[in-house]
């Protein structure tokens, strides 16, 4: 059963993956093994699929380092869930159809608690029951119904909440 | 104003509202056109993959797409080299703009190219991207996946943000800056006081084209999408820039925050560790050994910066204890400080000087951070393993303040050195 891994407020895009590990100087294949490098090195080499973080507000901040949540996706994170997310990383984690839900959770759920987050209700259980977390923005669901905002673009030739061109889909 | 005129709009509902061919608020979902889309060599690759493997598209718009080679320049392993080989053999085939090497960093290289203008929607794979709007324009960073979007379409969407107005009233003391009123403005905001929201600051006639870069560069630090420098006086038309009338805020625009700063009562600022909106009078911290010093990033390593760092250190030495670095933000500055007798100044006084670029801003290369150091830097962000080692210091301060402190091997003002015989 996948894993809650707890985080505190403010945590950047530097804590998430180190500058100095990007793809381009780590190399492509091992990057991810640099997640959380500084501030929980155990990380990379213990997350379980599906595992989902629980952070603290501001999740995300800093540089606009798509590789970042790049690294989460590879170690195929279940999603993340945190009362306010940084807006260059929120429109990345979309991008890469990582499940980002806005909660506060940190009161409610510990490291290492077993949970099952079903992303498409966005009902996340746990021992003490379950919490129905609030859905993204229409526009966005809109996307994602199509896997992300990338693959909707690829399909329709335009961005969603774009009216569609004379005649087109 | 008549009854059948729209609702007063901030500066960035009218350049989202001009570029998006609709009037809207904030709020508002906007799909808009996209004047510069700037690619930094970090993700050059996955823009790449993105534009030819994922949407199988080319740049819609070749002339307006811009890679600069600044975030490892040069290249400091094989790996780096590649990616930057494969930037510019993709630019060549395509037609899009590439600095390479040593031309600078990008927002300031795109400010010098006139690639940024009044009332532009630009858009930049790195999250300082906010620096445009010094020249009133929607700056916004974003990942690469949106950076390809926006090339292929030559679009972008956008939720139109709330504006927070900042006012800057009174006039700064000798010694005391733009990176001071910067972190004044993130210290009263907080970390994430404008996250989605944009930032319109109102200086009047105020601060130097340089000035209002240091000043929309740090906007994002407060969580901001754009920082928009509202044009004031001479200032921008002085360079050349044709201003549009419609860019200006309307009276009565609607603002989520209204935030006065009096710079008459500030004094210098640093940023101690670990985050940025951790901002302390300069005096509090005196006297802390610092093993490097460094002056440069799309900050503040313009030549006013130059000036001011040189200013301090005409006739100084660099404390045998501590280093300096000086990397400037561009060819264009390098050059200036150069014919001026600048460089000469800081190279006698001890600097280091570095090729133009991000230099150890982010970690990289040249100047990164052993376990234990403490660095005082003029750059942007003090997070743990920022510049190397996850037990090494970052605290940001102006290039006065950097100065100072290099001469005395600890965190000082301008003013310690006058208590000191040369």
């Amino acid at each position: 059963m996948p894993r809650v891994w707890k985080f505190g407020d403010s945590i950047n895009t530097d804590d998430i993956l180190p500058g100095k590990f990007a793809p381009f100087m780590a190399g492509e294949d091992v990057f991810q093994t640099f997640a959380f490098h500084y501030i929980r090195p155990e990380f990379a080499a213990q997350v379980q699929p599906g595992d989902v973080l629980v952070g603290g507000r501001n999740w995300g901040l800093g540089s606009s380092r798509e590789y970042a949540p790049q690294a989460l996706k590879k170690l195929r994170i279940g999603g993340i869930i945190a009362p306010s997310f940084a807006r260059i990383h929120y429109r990345n984690l979309l991008n890469l159809g990582i499940p980002a839900f806005e909660a506060d959770l940190t009161g409610v759920l510990q490291d290492g608690d077993e949970v099952s987050l079903d992303v498409e209700t966005g009902v996340l259980t746990y021992a003490g029951g379950t919490i129905q977390l609030p859905p993204p923005p229409e526009f966005l669901r809109e996307a994602l119904r199509e896997g992300s905002i990338l693959a909707f673009f690829k399909k329709y030739g335009r961005f969603p909440g774009e009216p569609p061109a004379e005649g087109g889909p | 104003m008549s009854a059948s005129s729209p609702r007063p709009q901030t500066m960035a509902e009218k350049i989202l509202s001009r570029r998006g061919n609709q009037t809207v608020y904030a709020g508002d979902l906007a799909v808009v056109d996209v004047d510069q889309v700037m690619v930094v060599d970090s993700i050059a690759q996955s823009f790449i993959e993105r534009m030819e493997k994922d949407l199988a598209a080319t740049p819609k718009y070749p002339e307006r797409v811009s890679i600069v080679v600044d975030h490892v320049a040069p290249a400091s392993t094989v790996s780096v080299a590649q990616a930057q080989k494969e930037a510019r053999e993709y630019a060549a085939k395509t037609g899009v703009r590439l600095f390479d090497v040593g031309r600078g960093i990008c927002h300031q290289v795109l400010i010098e190219e006139r690639l940024a203008q009044p009332g532009w929607i630009v858009l930049g794979s790195d999250s300082h991207s906010t620096t445009y709007g010094a020249v009133a324009a929607f700056g916004t960073g974003m990942g690469a996946t949106d950076i390809a979007l926006a090339a292929a379409s030559g679009k972008t969407w956008l939720r139109v943000p709330e504006s927070v107005k900042v006012t800057f009233v009174g006039e700064l003391q000798p010694g005391v800056t733009a990176k001071d009123a910067a972190l004044e403005m993130i210290r009263v905001l907080g970390a994430d006081g404008a996250t989605y929201q944009s930032i319109e600051i109102h200086a009047g006639d105020r601060f130097t084209r340089g000035e209002r870069m240091t000043l929309a560069n740090l906007c994002v630090e407060a969580g901001a999408k754009a920082g928009l420098v509202v044009p004031g006086g001479e200032i921008l038309t002085a360079y050349g820039y044709d201003i549009p009338e419609w860019v200006y805020p309307d009276p009565g625009a609607n603002y989520r925050q209204e935030i006065e700063i009096d710079l008459s009562v500030l004094q210098p600022r640093m940023s101690a560790p670990s985050e940025v909106d951790n901002v302390h009078d300069v005096a509090e911290l005196r006297g802390l050994k610092v093993d490097q010093v460094f002056i440069g990033t799309c900050t503040n390593g313009r030549l006013e910066d130059l000036h001011a760092a040189a200013e301090v250190l005409r006739g100084q030495r660099v404390n045998p204890a501590t280093r300096l670095l000086v990397i400037p933000a561009s060819s264009e500055v390098m050059e200036a400080a150069l014919a001026d007798g600048t460089l000469l100044t800081l190279m006698q006084a001890g600097a280091v000087l570095g090729t133009p670029g991000c230099g150890p801003c982010m970690g990289r290369h040249q100047g990164v951070l052993a376990p234990g150091e403490v660095c005082v830097s003029t750059s942007n962000r003090n997070f743990i393993g920022r510049m190397g080692d996850k037990d090494a210091k970052i605290y940001l301060a102006s290039p006065a303040v950097a100065a100072a402190t290099a001469v005395m091997g600890r965190i000082a003002l301008p003013e310690d050195l006058k208590a000191v015989p040369a």
